[in-house]
């Protein structure tokens, strides 16, 4: 894979978004005994384990039982406690979802839902295990902030910010290894898109760990074409960053969204839906898992059979500005 | 099948789940472990299934709730003959039907399991159809015992109850571990049986790697008529390897090469001892 060599030279690596989760949330909860882990049988996948060595008082697990995991979350929200609930994405958002729609979103109990190897993290494990629907069914649920955080800058930012906010936020990370982005760009602010890389002729839009391969598709358009390209973690895709959107729809460059999730209700359609409605008239490419059954494999075979990889964004860029 | 040719299987059947783990760099080998001995009693003694017929609608029904000890169910299949074994080469790879979970793209299998919480539902459905067609086949389905706290499966056992399931078989892999620890640690589900009992339902527990005992509790009817049957099998994770019994890590650990030799030298022996 030549395109992943060439980013990997200039790019710091870090380490997966979910374990930088649950090193924050270890020092949050040193200084603040009110940061309460809710389990199910997840600490482990949620690199939490020693979180739950350190603060066994602040760690409530559920067992098996995603359901009263969430509502369990919600009485402690209630009471006060800053309740952070660790799941598989899958689960979390899937059978979960009433007691997020009801107990957390419409009662307003300010739930920190945090969905640990998201989208086709789990690979082989199939269809059951994936989360490519998370985006979709918590876009439709009022009162709820969702971030897929990039690097593990975002995600820091996100967990401080998700421990601190009065509303409930679903936190979404995946379980591979990222780099830094952008060392000079280290703003975050939830619903405002960060720019890891600034361009001209074309916009990727991306969010979660699909920010890395359409990082190194505009790296590519540089080297090969002298594309300039602009790639932008929207790290919050709601609320969507409208502003920006506003700007790109004003220079009239194309837009290739991209995310680990399937196309239909996720970050592309709520990009484009915000975009066409204000009139916009850009060029408009949305990158995902399409409407299937998915294809099975590991996640990079996943990902890269359906073009979620730095060759398939570069690939339907050079498409797009033919 | 004599009954000592059943115990041979067993180890064989444990080795061919090793060897695909291990081939394939993952899967659920403790767990795996304690519920293939209920699996080859279940397809070699008990199910009435035709791997040339698989969909013939007189079948008894398995489906497999803790769907990811799927490793133990694929190489029972392949024993089976529903699919030829060289299949599970491609186990876990891009495009292959064998993946780390149930699907019914494979032949034998029932349902897509691998969320817990899933199996008994479905049974139960099953076995109301059943019940509704007035026909004679057995619906069975197998649990983790980390699974039970699972809200669905206590919603289904009343349900079971409720519509007089007597054709109806649950059997829990009662391993006594999950993920994190044991299920006293993560979650207390103690007085089993007489939580089921006062559910409604007809309960039996059985040495579950007796192989004998397994057949009688699962084989001869209802344990009560007019109720479901649930049969807890007490087993030990990662039975027959000696490194891997009721060690937590096991759960979803992958063999060494020494310590894939070391499994495969064990079972040698114990086919020796049968
Ligand atoms: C709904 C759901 N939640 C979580 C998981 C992740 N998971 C897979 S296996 C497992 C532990 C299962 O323990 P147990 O039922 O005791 O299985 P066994 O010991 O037989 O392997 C967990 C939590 C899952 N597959 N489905
Ligand atoms: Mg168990």
């Amino acid at each position: 894979m030549e395109l992943d060599k060439l980013a990997e030279m200039d790019l710091r690596m870090g380490k997966a978004n979910q374990e930088i989760f649950a090193e924050t949330l270890e020092k949050l909860a040193a200084k603040d005994r009110d940061i309460v882990a809710v389990t199910s049988d997840s600490r482990g996948s949620g690199k939490l384990v020693p979180f739950g060595q350190k603060f066994p008082q602040q760690i409530v697990e559920v067992g098996i039982a995603e359901q009263n995991l969430v509502g369990v979350a919600a009485g402690l929200a209630s009471a006060g406690k800053k309740a952070f609930a660790v799941s598989p994405a899958c689960f979390l958002t899937a059978r979960a979802l009433e007691q997020i729609k009801n107990d957390v979103a419409y009662s307003d109990n300010p739930v920190k839902l945090v969905g640990i190897s998201a989208g086709v993290s789990y690979g082989a494990l199939g269809t059951t295990h994936h989360s490519l629907h998370d985006f979709a069914a918590l876009r439709a649920i009022n009162n709820l902030i969702i971030v897929a955080p990039a690097d593990n800058f975002e995600t820091e930012q996100a967990v401080l910010l998700a421990s601190q906010s009065s509303s409930p936020v679903y936190l979404r990370f995946g379980k591979k290894a990222m780099p830094f982005l952008s060392e000079e760009n280290q703003k975050f602010e939830f619903g405002k898109a960060r720019i890891v890389r600034e361009g001209s002729d074309l916009t990727i839009i991306a969010n979660g760990e699909t920010v890395y391969p359409a990082w190194k598709a505009a790296k590519a358009l540089d080297e090969r074409h002298g594309i300039s390209a602009k790639v932008v973690s929207m790290h919050t895709i709601k609320p969507l960053d409208t502003q920006l959107l506003d700007g790109l729809a004003a220079k009239r460059k194309p837009i290739i969204t991209v995310e680990e999730h399937m196309v239909n209700g996720g970050l592309g359609e709520a990009c484009a839906s915000y975009l066409f409605q204000k009139g916009a008239r850009n060029r408009f490419q949305i990158m995902g898992i399409p409407d299937e059954y998915t294809v099975t494999g590991s996640q990079m075979e996943i990902l890269g059979h359906y073009g979620i990889s730095p060759e398939g964004i570069l690939a339907r860029a050079e498409q797009l500005l033919k | 099948m004599t009954d000592s040719e059943l115990k041979i299987k067993s180890v064989l059947l444990r080795k061919n789940l090793l060897k695909y783990i291990y081939k394939a760099k993952a899967g659920h080998t403790g767990g795996s472990l304690s519920c293939v001995d209920t699996l080859n009693v279940l397809y070699n003694r008990v199910l009435n299934v035709d791997p040339a017929d698989f969909k013939n609608p007189n079948r008894d029904r398995y489906i497999q709730s803790k769907g990811h000890c799927v490793e133990a169910l694929f190489v029972t299949l392949a024993d089976r003959g529903f699919f030829p074994e060289s299949d599970l080469e491609t186990l876990c790879q891009y495009q292959s039907h064998y993946i780390g979970h149930p699907t019914k793209k494979v032949n034998g299998v029932e349902q897509n399991t691998g969320a817990l919480g899933h199996g008994l539902p479905i049974c139960v459905g099953e076995a109301i159809a059943a019940k509704l067609d007035g026909k004679s086949h057995r619906v069975f389905t197998l649990l983790g015992d980390g699974e039970m706290p699972e809200g669905s499966n206590w919603e289904a056992f009343l349900s079971a109850a409720h519509y007089k399931l007597d054709n109806l078989y649950a059997i829990l892999d009662n391993n006594k571990q999950q993920i994190t620890g044991s299920n006293q640690e993560v979650m207390n589900t103690d007085s089993l049986r007489e939580k089921l009992e006062a559910f409604g339902w007809a309960v039996r527990e059985v040495d579950g790697h007796d192989l004998d005992q397994l057949e009688k509790a699962l084989n001869q009817g209802p344990l009560e008529a007019g109720k479901p049957s649930f049969v807890i099998a007490h087993t030990i994770k990662g039975k027959g390897i000696s490194y891997m019994e009721s060690v937590l890590k096991w759960h979803h650990g992958v063999p060494s090469p020494e310590q894939y030799e070391l499994a495969m030298t064990e079972l040698d022996t114990a086919e020796a001892q049968i």
